[in-house]
């Protein structure tokens, strides 16, 4: 830690080099044999995610599982089809942080739904 | 402009979460612009997509906040989405041909991109004709499935099956989602169209913008077709699974 406080108040220059490259667009050429792999990937997560509902899988487990693959199906698309893996990092955080608010709301709305759920049944139940 | 040259250089040292980390404040106080990597069009194109991301995020949401506060028993997808195949009614499977189609397109247009920066103009542009031709059958079945419903007197005001909000939460959400893949399929065929003839070769200007275009459109595209899928599996998991 004191060696790069100390980087940084004699000059920004070494942390900055090592961690900053010059500005340039580099076009996004990755093998296709690992798109194949995740296309697969997808296909077998799919195939998952749609035999919870035909195997009629009930309660918290329903839930789990369709959320675990949903997610994992997020996450191969942005990473690989999406290039995120590839970007650099001031560019992901831009880009995935934001909708993380998404979540604050769907919090407070969910409490909202309960509490108008629950003056229904209280009023008109 | 320098700047905007596609270069294949890759960084061979595997950087540390600690010097990454040190890379995002170094990026976006550096006085010039923050997406090292990335150019405009796609860095444009990411920010677009965060956009589109609320606006999904708000339908999804507002869904959710409907389905939980009626005191009516909500529709089971699973037996609405059901079809009649060869006298067995199979659940869901009409949405499940839909999410693999998607992959699939998906998958073509990973392929293009490639093709695309590998200057093998022909194959991005037969590529990017599938990928479409896949987005195309999508929204075939997707108004297959609007028609079956509305038939069956599924309305945005209510329906046979259970809550009033199934219908309005229904087209809103796929309604938003076909648009989406509609104008998808649009720009894949105009792009496709010129990768085949060489625009981006030749230099050729572009129709609205008047200015040359680069390969890298394709993987700009390629970035909305994705996200499109992307879309598609959170609305298969909540609105079709949950």
């Amino acid at each position: 830690m004191t060696a790069t406080t100390d980087d940084m108040t004699h000059g920004h220059v070494p942390v900055a080099q090592a961690a900053q490259p010059a500005a340039q667009a580099h076009g996004q050429q990755h093998p296709i044999k690992l798109y194949l792999l995740v296309w697969v990937l997808l296909f077998v997560l799919s195939a998952c995610s749609y035999l919870v509902d035909y195997f009629d899988v009930q309660g918290y487990l329903r839930w789990f599982l369709i959320v675990v693959f949903m997610l994992l199906k997020a996450g191969l698309i942005v990473a690989v089809f999406m290039h995120m893996a590839w970007e650099r990092l001031a560019l992901v955080v831009a880009i995935l942080m934001p909708p993380m608010a998404v979540l604050v709301l769907m919090a407070m709305m969910a409490w909202e739904g309960e509490y108008t759920k629950y003056l229904r049944e209280f009023f008109f139940g | 402009m320098t700047a905007e040259h596609v270069s294949t250089e890759h960084v061979t040292s595997e950087p540390t979460l600690r010097s990454r980390a040190l890379g995002v404040v170094a990026d976006w106080s550096s006085d010039q612009r923050s997406f090292k990597s990335a150019s405009w069009g796609k860095a444009m194109m990411w920010i677009f997509l965060v956009s589109d991301t609320f606006v999904f995020s708000c339908f999804l949401i507002s869904y959710m906040t409907v389905r939980m506060s009626t005191t009516v028993e909500w529709p089971h997808p699973s037996e609405i989405f059901a079809l009649d195949i060869g006298g067995k009614k199979i659940p869901l499977i009409l949405i499940a041909i839909m999410t693999f189609d998607l992959i699939t397109s998906s998958g073509t247009m990973a392929m293009a991109v490639n093709f695309a920066y590998a200057r093998q103009r022909k194959k991005a542009a037969i590529l990017m004709l599938v990928t479409a031709f896949f987005g195309a059958a999508f929204v075939g079945m997707q108004a297959f499935e609007w028609s079956k419903l509305i038939h069956e007197g599924v309305r945005p005001w209510g329906n046979p099956f259970g809550a009033a909000q199934f219908g309005s939460s229904f087209f809103m959400i796929t309604g938003f989602h076909g648009f989406h893949v509609s104008v998808g399929v649009i720009f894949l065929l105009l792009i496709a169209r010129a990768v085949w003839r060489g625009d981006y070769d030749v230099g050729r200007r572009g129709f609205f913008t008047s200015r040359k275009g680069r390969y890298e459109i394709v993987e700009i595209m390629g970035l909305y077709w994705h996200f499109v899928d992307l879309v598609w599996v959170f609305i298969f998991a909540f609105f079709y699974l949950w």
